[in-house]
């Protein structure tokens, strides 16, 4: 697996940032928009991916780490004058405190009980958005004013409004994370993660405390996905309850099954890809999640492992 | 043979219930050599070993590992400290390559150090999987998916992992279950081989193996020892006779 192709992966990774990169001075407005908000979300899924592509832990939670991620940057720049860095940086570590603590307690239980956890403590968080709705206004949000968005970075003034800065910020996030994911995927700790999405007992066996393991895939996890929810929440300048519901859970769990359990790519892939058939199917019918569903059975079917895990499984199995 | 005590248990008891399936079980093993333990099911072989990889607490009683008082390690703490357990039934990384099997074995000794969990050097790694993929004659199928191999293979492949583990003691559970006659050779052969390096320590049915690869056999019967010796003593000895032997 990992023995050979080393410069085909680096190539790979590289070039899928190079177009993106290079889409920007080609894409119409609208698209542009929509690829800022694909490469934030891709974050998100990327960071799930971590966790349940890699580990083999099924979350259904994830929602309360871009919550703290989008609610960490959001509070402190609408109520702590934060600059708009120091807020995101603070949304990342909200992020990673609260996976190391969730981590810390729903860990010790498995597989099912787990899952129920993640959703029970995510429930819980989207609770307390609600009830301190004097500060975070609760389902109805806040937003970032412009000013609040701007900020001088050695002498220039940026403006995180400005569709040029949105769609590199965006893309510079969304790199940094899917590098980082690969550089793990390919480290002697990724080997270890598999080992325990495989088999547990015998990685325990092999001398690794999988329980510390599963520990940092966690707060990896999470806190890339805080990473996303704080960039989202500077970028999109919107901050709500609706983003700590469990259909903000359930998102990420489904762009990594569409575009490819434990690939590096299958986060951005499947995130694109279901961002636009909601797009155009809902251009087509206000049923447009009925066009999505018959969509995803058809994957279901013929591509059960997501489009890039199958596409690894059939030809490329270099893929990391 | 005046040796170095490598492993001593004392008054070693684990209780699942009602059961008791190993009671006050004192036993020692000697550095270099190849023992093995015999015993009709449920005599609380594997339970025992068990209890000295870390993968079953014991109820009471403790365990001294050159010395160190480890009762209260955990497998993984054990493992780095020289204890490795092949499992009685296999279980390989089936959808990973045999290169990458060993792999995860053979790094866990260089993983030290925050650097070590993010970089390693390859070729270290790429050089102790293939002396212990050569050590049991699978270097060709490197690249395969353990899960394909023949099931003899597997169990290769598992004492390869155990190889590279670096081990000063190597439990194997049942090595040679499922194995042809010729494969049974060549485990033993095997098994030679490694005893150069590492205490072997074997639960075994088959009786020729057990007979000419032991130094000593260590007989079980309902969670206690009820004989040990060289494999001629242990043939005379009445007691085992009617115990397991049942001749």
């Amino acid at each position: 697996m990992r023995r050979h192709g080393a410069a085909k992966i680096i190539v790979l990774h590289l070039g899928v940032i190079g177009l993106l990169f290079l889409a920007q001075f080609f894409l119409p407005a609208y698209h542009q928009s929509n690829a800022i908000r694909i490469m934030v979300l891709a974050t998100y899924a990327v960071g799930y991916n971590v966790l349940m592509g890699y580990t083999g832990l099924l979350s259904l939670g994830h929602a309360m780490f871009f919550a703290a991620g989008l609610y960490g940057a959001g509070l402190t720049i609408y109520y702590l004058d934060f600059t708009p860095l120091q807020g995101v940086g603070f949304g990342i570590l909200s992020a990673c405190a609260l996976s190391f603590v969730f981590g810390l307690l729903a860990l010790r239980a498995r597989g099912i009980a787990f899952l129920i956890v993640t959703m029970m403590f995510a429930q819980a968080l989207f609770l307390t958005t609600l009830y301190f709705n004097e500060i975070t206004l609760g389902d109805q949000g806040f937003v970032l004013s412009e000013k609040l968005r701007t900020m001088t970075i050695g002498g220039a003034v940026v403006k995180f409004s400005d569709p040029v800065v949105k769609y590199n910020f965006a893309l510079m996030v969304f790199s940094a994370c899917l590098l980082l994911t690969l550089v793990l995927a390919r480290s002697p700790v990724g080997r270890v993660l598999v080992a325990i999405r495989e088999n547990e007992a015998r990685t325990r066996m092999l001398g690794y405390d999988t329980e510390r393991y599963k520990l940092l895939s966690l707060v990896i996890s999470g806190t890339i996905s805080g990473v996303s929810g704080a960039a989202y929440a500077l970028l999109f300048a919107y901050i709500g309850s609706t983003f700590a519901t469990i259909q903000y859970s359930i998102f990420p769990l489904l762009w990594v099954l569409l575009g490819g359990v434990g690939t590096t790519l299958g986060p951005l892939v499947g995130t694109a890809l279901m961002f636009y058939l909601i797009d155009i199917s809902s251009d087509y019918t206000s049923s447009y999640l009925l066009v999505v569903g018959a969509v995803l059975l058809v994957l279901v079917l013929w591509f059960p492992k997501g489009i890039l895990g199958t596409l690894r499984e059939r030809w490329l199995s270099w893929l990391p | 043979m005046a040796a170095v005590t490598l492993l001593e248990t004392s008054a070693l008891c684990k209780r699942f219930g009602g059961l008791q399936a190993v009671r006050e079980v004192n036993f020692s093993l000697a550095q270099g050599e190849i023992r093995a333990i015999i015993g009709p099911n449920g005599a609380g072989k594997t339970t025992l070993v068990g209890i000295i990889s870390g993968r079953i607490k014991p109820s009471s009683g403790t365990i001294t590992f050159k010395g160190e008082d480890i009762t209260r390690l955990k497998s993984c703490q054990r493992v780095m400290r020289g204890i490795v357990y092949t499992f009685q039934v296999t279980s390989v990384y089936a959808t990973l390559t045999c290169y990458e099997n060993v792999a995860l074995a053979a790094q866990r000794r260089l993983m030290t150090g925050a650097k070590g969990f993010l970089t390693l050097g390859e070729a270290a790694i790429a050089e102790r999987v293939e002396s212990a993929l050569d050590a049991v004659g699978l270097a060709a199928s490197m690249e395969r998916p353990a899960g394909e191999l023949p099931y003899g293979y597997q169990r290769l492949l598992e004492i390869a992992m155990g190889l590279a583990l670096e081990p000063e003691l190597l439990i194997m559970d049942e090595p040679t279950q499922g194995l042809a006659e010729e494969e049974i050779a060549e485990f033993c052969a095997l098994t030679r081989k490694i005893a150069g390096r590492a205490t072997v320590l074997l639960i075994e049915h088959n009786m020729p193996v057990v007979l000419q690869l032991a130094h000593k056999i260590t007989v079980m019967d309902r969670g206690t020892v009820i004989a040990e010796g060289t494999p001629a003593e242990i043939e005379a000895d009445a007691e085992v006779q009617r115990a397991y032997l049942g001749t």
